[in-house]
């Protein structure tokens, strides 16, 4: 170790180590590397306890969890039957598809929102007014959902500004109570996600943006291209990379559809369509006691996220963009 | 220097007709979109510093009509709201510090390529963010560490937080390596190096992720409904919002009115309403972040453009 030190190479401490029995590297460690060890272990801990220690609760959605019991072997195990009630039983599968759906509508939106909003910006050439609109378009992801919630009820309120805008185009007699439809509930989680998050989307696509060669525009400006000819065969291609990898990141999170929003927005009339997976899980594991069945939705949840998670990155692999894993 | 070059190419043929065109339009669409982004807030705002039922006639918009601090001597009256303001602060302050020590301490030992656990631990961490146990179980977790009803809950469970420890450890990995190496052959430890040269060099994504930290923590209100609901004395500002707000727009579910009755009774003495408090306690539950990002902004698209795209 000493010797890598005086060794500029960036790769000869990794060899060497490798190099090293089990025992020369538990010593190493405990003598070369206290400091180091000092500093990550404490904060290793808390991660192992928080996130690793809590996967233990996992068997409870194998048994017929009854509170009370403290040794958790003295459960009562029934393999996968609370999955089957999950599926056979319960109403899972309408959960599950407001999920996916409110998932759904949330990436598209959010993607093609994010990255239109992007391209326009990136068109313009005033600093000063550039830079002013992407500061207030900031300003709804600094809100939290209470906060947020509450803004949309009242613009979607029947004197609302939404239904005050639409009256004075003509094009509605009477308020429409947006929270109170049922059909309409997506579409005002979609629209919501979308004020909140289109402006904190562009960041990640307006950086990208300013990465492509400029060179390329004044290739294609002698060639006699014009503004629209530029977006489409320059820019758009240039972030392409950057939209495979949000995309992969985003599917992976495809049973996230957000439980905040629909646990505020949601009203009575709306509740069948507003329940999405984690939401079943707090109605069935604080209010209703059921910890076995909300466990395993949660179960279920989490391997569907890992599982897309890779299969989109094994797709990503094999179209040739870069992958993620 | 992108936009540079384009405005000197650009200069020709400036006002041809379809440029001038797509200008207009392209001004004219970013400038409903701050309006639609900006327009709400501002409604509050006017909302919560107009008098109660005068608001109730409807039409404010963008200025009160009868203006009035009253909404606000009323909400810093309600004990809870004084109790709130003071834990959501002090999470938030000590939030952001325990998370920039803990990301930063253990990003910097990430960047080590010697340090023999670094595969080890960066596999942990970075396993976090794709998987959860779900919120029993965590539940579980947190009332058998005797966390429920503690303020520690709203530190502990989220102090290291996997995409700020990528974030600052691929802004480390940035940083000239000869810099540690030539402190080594001085003799510095690590400690030393850490705090004395790496720490001064990485304070750009440390406000990052300081501001990132702030703003989860005073944003949060399921920790506290979860695990402190039964603790008024631990209760916080989002929490008491969320409480508000599912009582008053939803006057007809018979369930939660109850909270609606509390806040016509602590507020009847003067012109208040439900629908003026709430918006007074919304400007005060968000301000205070919507006041500090402007100045935060070089420093957090850079760390979302580092962690976002590496991460």
């Amino acid at each position: 170790m000493e010797q890598s030190k005086k060794n500029k190479g960036r790769n000869k401490p990794m060899q060497l180590y490798r190099k090293m029995s089990f025992t020369e590297k538990v010593v190493t460690l405990f003598t070369k590397q206290w400091q180091l060890l000092a500093m990550s272990l404490p904060f290793l801990a808390l991660v192992i306890i928080f996130n690793y220690v809590p996967l233990w609760g996992w068997t409870m959605a194998f048994q017929r969890y009854r509170p009370g019991i403290k040794n958790i072997f003295d459960q009562k195990w029934v393999g996968l039957e609370n999955f089957k009630t999950l599926f056979f039983v319960d109403d899972f599968t309408r959960v599950l598809r407001n999920t996916v759906s409110m998932s759904l509508i949330n990436l598209v939106l959010g993607t093609v929102g994010a990255i239109f909003l992007a391209l326009m910006l990136h068109e313009v050439k005033a600093r000063l007014f550039k830079r002013t609109v992407q500061t207030i378009s900031y300003l709804p992801h600094f809100l939290s959902w209470v906060v947020a919630a509450g803004i949309v009820a009242d613009g979607l309120a029947s004197d609302g500004i939404i239904n005050v805008v639409l009256k004075n185009l003509g094009w509605i007699d009477n308020s429409i109570i947006f929270l109170q439809e049922a059909n309409l509930f997506w579409g005002v989680i979609g629209f919501s996600n979308l004020w909140k998050g289109i402006g904190w989307g562009t960041i990640i696509y307006l950086s990208a943006m300013s990465g492509i060669d400029t060179a390329l525009y004044e290739a294609a400006e002698i060639d006699g291209a014009n503004r629209y000819r530029k977006i489409w065969h320059i820019t758009l291609p240039g972030i392409k990379a950057t939209i495979v990898i949000l995309l992969i990141m985003n599917v992976g999170h495809l049973m996230n559809a957000g439980f905040e929003q629909q646990y505020l927005l949601q009203r009575g009339p709306t509740q069948q369509v507003a329940e999405t997976i984690d939401i079943y899980t707090l109605k069935w594991g604080i209010s209703q006691g059921n910890y076995s069945l909300a466990t395993a939705a949660g179960i279920f949840k989490s391997t569907v996220n890992i599982l897309l998670l890779f299969l989109v990155n094994a797709l990503a692999k094999r179209v040739g963009e870069q992958s993620l894993v | 220097m992108a936009t540079r070059t384009l405005i000197t190419h650009k200069k020709k043929k400036n006002w041809s007709l379809e440029n001038v065109l797509f200008t207009t339009l392209n001004t004219l669409f970013l400038i409903f979109i701050a309006v639609v982004m900006l327009y709400p807030y501002v409604n509050t705002i006017a909302v919560s510093l107009n008098e109660g039922y005068d608001t109730l006639r409807g039409g404010i918009y963008l200025v009160p009509r009868i203006f009035t601090w009253q909404n606000y001597e009323a909400v810093f009256a309600m004990g809870n709201i004084q109790i709130a303001f003071v834990i959501s602060v002090a999470r938030t302050v000590l939030g952001a510090i325990t998370s920039v020590i803990a990301a930063s301490m253990l990003a910097y030992t990430l960047s080590r390529k010697e340090y023999i656990l670094r595969p080890f631990i960066t596999i942990l961490i970075v396993l976090t963010m794709y998987f959860n146990a779900g919120l029993i179980p965590n539940y579980f977790n947190i009332r058998s560490l005797g966390l429920m009803n503690s303020f520690w809950v709203y530190i502990l469970p989220g102090m290291v937080s996997a995409f700020n420890v990528i974030v600052i450890r691929t802004y480390i990995l940035q940083l000239p390596e000869s810099l540690v190496e030539s402190a080594r052959i001085d003799g510095a430890g690590d400690f030393v190096i850490f705090l004395r040269i790496i720490m001064p060099l990485a304070k750009p994504v440390l406000a990052t992720v300081a501001l990132f930290a702030a703003v989860g923590a005073w944003n949060s209100w399921f920790d506290n409904y979860i695990y402190n609901s039964a603790s008024p004395h631990l209760t916080t500002l989002q929490y008491e919002l969320m409480k508000l707000v599912n009582s008053t727009t939803s006057m007809s579910q018979s369930s939660s009115a109850q909270h609606g009755v509390g806040v016509n009774e602590s507020t009847a003495a003067g012109m208040i309403t439900p629908k003026s408090v709430r918006s007074a306690i919304t400007i005060v539950a968000s301000l205070p972040i919507l006041v500090v990002y402007p100045f935060l902004q070089k420093y957090f698209v850079t760390g979302l453009t580092i962690g976002g795209v590496k991460g």
